[in-house]
């Protein structure tokens, strides 16, 4: 019951969230506060994560495919696959979920108990419209470009890896990472950071404005959304990939 | 003025508040006392709509609140200004901004007039020379008076303070009372206090409303406290052995 009651009141919270708007002018100013609140200031933890990420792929994939059958170009572009397709996306949204995630949750729940939300709704103002849409906006255009600096980053420290420790040599790996490239994989990764983007920032608002309570209760709030987006995060993967790719 | 007709407020089956009703008029500072958890600011909060009452009317001038559409509640909350038991100043904001907020949110003013009328409001409530701070870099009885700054930016009509002295001195309390009792006759504006404050009750209670467990028990002013034989008022008022003393000697 308790499920099917945090479904209906997150619907119904999704829609406030997209209700009356608040003035253009201090929207925009929020969602550029944002980016760089949300965004900007991840871009440090995606770098090292997908580098590191991109160099164990890369070591791992030449250790299992250890055969003279199997052409070394192949290491870089099963390491390209892995992260165009899986890792950047996938894994930096994991990643955003605990950063932003616990953030948000935090920030709106701390706005909830010290009543700070009760003012905006007092005058008037949409509470959940002006705290959480503009930080949907800004991880919706932001998320992509990290992605996309994921996705270099990785490929980078791949090649790193490879060349630093003999298992590819330079050549074959570059080779590798252009062999057989599907564009689409890219489109592919980036909707499903989009969806991904929507889910860390609507859930971890929900939980955030819903705390109720002292301080333990928020923290409590910004493990439940960090715990709850993180298993959204999975579940859509499985059917992005399932409608997008089968 | 508002009027509360009849209001029932029930949590979980739980009836917190029981068929009360209650003028306040403007012009004069109302005060809502009574004991920890005797429905007080679950009344206040209903009055500003922040609780959908059960059953009951709360008539804002001849505009019925609590039937009115959405879109026509926005015109009246803005009308409203409300200061927080814990100030609830934004903590991303400087003391400006703060104060600032409302004006931002809802006129189509200049800059450089909106921040006109938030050092205006700032000097109103004895505040200079903080407008750079953060809320966090001030004291808590500056924050009440940012509060009220921030209540009265827009100009309103309606001024709703829950527990303005709570956390505060005796006489931070007694400075935060005497404002709020200035700006209401300043601007003749209905406010209403909720307090359990006897320095407030006795200072400026100008019309007091007593509740008990959820019901309206007594009304009158501050003068009217000495003379009133209802018991459930007394024991409230005169629980400590210092006021049973001026009780007594009165």
């Amino acid at each position: 019951m308790s499920f099917l009651f945090h479904i209906g009141r997150y619907a119904m919270f999704v829609r406030q969230v997209f209700g009356r708007p608040v003035k253009h002018r201090i929207f925009f100013k929020q969602v550029i506060r944002e980016m760089d609140v949300l965004g900007l200031s991840s871009v440090g933890i995606v770098v090292i994560i997908s580098f590191f990420m991109g160099a164990v792929i890369t070591l791992q994939t030449a250790y299992n495919i250890d055969l003279p059958i199997i052409p070394k170009y192949a290491i870089g572009l099963a390491a390209r696959d892995s992260i165009i397709l899986e890792f950047s996306s996938t894994i930096v949204s994991l990643i955003l979920a605990g950063k932003v995630g616990s953030h948000i949750a935090s920030e709106i729940g701390t706005m909830r108990v010290t009543e700070q939300i009760d003012v905006l709704d007092v005058m008037g103002i949409n509470s959940a419209g002006y705290l959480v849409l503009p930080k949907v906006m800004a991880l919706i255009i932001i998320i992509p470009f990290l992605v996309i600096i994921s996705m270099g980053v990785g490929i980078f420290g791949g090649w790193t890896a490879g060349t630093t420790t003999g298992v590819v040599p330079s050549d074959e790996y570059i080779y590798g990472i252009q062999y057989m490239f599907v564009p689409f994989y890219i489109a592919y990764s980036l909707i499903k950071s989009v969806v991904f983007a929507f889910l860390i920032t609507t859930i971890a608002g929900y939980w955030g404005y819903y705390s109720t309570g002292g301080s333990l209760e928020v923290g409590r709030s910004s493990t439940r959304a960090v715990v709850i987006s993180s298993i959204q995060i999975l579940l859509f993967n499985l059917i992005l990939t399932q409608l997008l790719l089968a | 003025m508002i009027e509360a007709r009849n209001i029932i407020k029930s949590f979980d089956g739980n009836t917190i508040l029981k068929d009360v009703s209650a003028i306040f008029k403007p012009g004069q500072t109302n005060l809502i006392i009574g004991q920890s958890g005797s429905g007080k600011t679950v009344f206040l909060k209903s009055l500003v709509g922040l609780h959908e009452v059960d059953s009951g009317d709360i008539i804002y001038d001849d505009r019925d609140f609590t039937r009115m559409p959405d879109k026509d509640r926005i015109k009246v909350r803005q009308e409203m200004g409300m200061l927080f038991q814990g100030s609830a100043l934004f903590d991303s904001l400087t003391v400006e901004e703060n104060v600032r907020f409302p004006l931002d949110m809802f006129t189509k003013k200049k800059l450089d007039e909106r921040r006109e009328r938030a050092n205006f409001c700032l000097k109103r409530v004895n505040l200079e020379n903080v407008n750079h701070l953060y809320p966090s870099e001030i004291s808590g009885g500056m924050q009440k008076r940012v509060a009220i700054a921030r209540a009265i930016a827009l100009n309103p009509k309606y001024l709703f303070c829950d527990e303005p002295n709570s956390g505060l001195d005796p006489k931070t309390a007694i400075v935060i009372d005497e404002l709020i009792q200035e700006i209401t006759k300043e601007y003749n504006m209905t406010t209403i206090v909720n307090t359990h404050d006897m320095n407030s009750v006795l200072g400026i209670g100008e019309h007091i409303i007593f509740i008990f467990k959820g019901e309206k028990y007594w009304e009158g002013s501050s003068q009217d406290i000495f003379k009133s034989d209802n018991k459930e008022l007394n024991d409230f008022i005169f629980a400590s052995k210092f006021f049973r003393k001026i009780k007594d000697k009165l």
